[in-house]
């Protein structure tokens, strides 16, 4: 190579490239200076979805309403008990990272929701829930109820004809939806997200205070 | 005499290993059961690496403690979570097949005594040549993420027939 080369169009605009990446990086670490914007990592609905509101059934018998969690970053999924792959994996992933997140993940309730009330009563997804992380809620109640909470969100869920010996499955959404502490939907996470992910939004949601 | 009786027994190995069943040639290991709360069906995975020259197919599998033994996939395509029973999973020939969780897993269902978290499973596995494979599945609690990695890892048992 000689000194010629560095006067040829290619390596002048290569370096007028290399200025604008410096400017550009310059300027996001501006941004991170001030804290704005939010650097999520997750899908970011916010003002996008509708805040977090139901009245359902929680795995104690009680009724609950979306109003109920205010105060707590919520981690909201649709499911039921008789999946015994996909749901279970999330719940278990939704739990460590809960504990990777230590005492600040006791400001953070996860919410699954049964998308098949007629076998999800409130003693089995009691049962259920607590086999995963102390800080999950099962919620169930009307086929209406739960419908009108799927539509709601946008997830989708069918359940294919019960053959008569009580053993079906649903397909259902995988998303699960994070609210912030004053209810407002705010993350879109999916089972294709890394969990660090997760971990890093939840605990922004969980550090700013309603 | 000697050198008669073990060509004669080499014989029939060689003999023998022409007609190796598909579990013969099929090795098992990281076999766990996610264990769910009361009557839940509960998921079971295992690693499957087919040492032969010929592609293996796992057709089923059988319990003597749950009645009913599925082979499942579970995918979540389109950011849908779905489950399907499929009739059967090849094993290439020298490669693998993973039985993992959000994939392919055995549904296991209707037990006829409680199993503990700790407590080892035997399930028959069963090929397309109708040779079966014993595998020793340990129970595992509901929120493991990945049950081969657990600490407490135990040798396994295999006996093939």
């Amino acid at each position: 190579m000689n000194s010629a080369d560095s006067r040829t169009p290619f390596h002048r605009s290569a370096r007028i490239l290399l200025l604008l990446v410096l400017l550009a990086a310059g300027a996001l670490l501006t941004a991170c200076n001030r804290g704005e914007p939010m650097a999520w990592r997750l899908t970011n609905v916010t003002g996008h979805m509708p805040d977090l509101d139901f009245k359902l059934t929680d795995d104690q018998g009680k009724t609950v309403t979306g109003k109920d969690f205010r105060g707590k970053a919520v981690l909201l999924f649709f499911g039921y008990t008789h999946c015994p792959d996909v749901c279970p994996l999330t719940l278990a992933q939704l739990h460590v990272a809960m504990q990777r997140l230590g005492p600040l993940a006791d400001d953070a309730r996860i919410l699954f929701v049964s998308v098949d009330p007629a076998r999800d009563t409130p003693e089995i997804m009691h049962a259920y829930v607590n086999a995963f992380d102390p800080r999950a809620v099962g919620l169930t109640g009307t086929s209406g109820d739960i419908e009108a909470l799927a539509k709601r969100y946008r997830s989708a869920f069918t359940r294919e004809p019960d053959k008569g010996d009580n053993n079906y499955n649903v397909s259902h959404s995988s998303a699960i939806y994070l609210f912030d502490r004053n209810g407002k939907a705010r993350l879109l996470s999916t089972p294709a997200n890394p969990q660090d992910d997760l971990v890093h939004d939840l605990s922004l949601l969980l550090e700013t205070k309603s | 005499m000697m050198i008669r009786t073990l060509s004669l027994l080499a014989g029939l190995w060689l003999a023998g290993g022409t007609h190796a069943t598909e579990a013969d040639h099929i090795h098992a290991s990281k076999a766990w059961i996610r264990l769910l709360p009361g009557n839940l069906p509960a998921g079971g995975f295992v690693v499957l690496e087919n040492h032969g020259d010929q592609p293996a197919s796992l057709r089923a599998a059988s319990s003597s403690i749950y009645a009913d033994v599925m082979l499942h996939k579970s995918s979540t395509t389109g950011g849908m979570g779905r489950m399907e029973m499929v009739d059967n999973l090849t094993i290439p020939a020298n490669g693998k097949a993973e039985l993992s969780p959000g994939g392919y897993h055995l549904m296991l269902m209707k037990a006829s005594k409680p199993v503990n978290v700790g407590d080892t499973v035997k399930l028959s596995l069963q090929f397309s040549d109708g040779s079966t494979l014993n595998t020793d599945f340990i129970a595992r609690p509901a929120n493991t993420i990945d049950g081969a990695e657990s600490p407490s890892g135990h040798e396994m048992d295999h006996s093939r027939h």
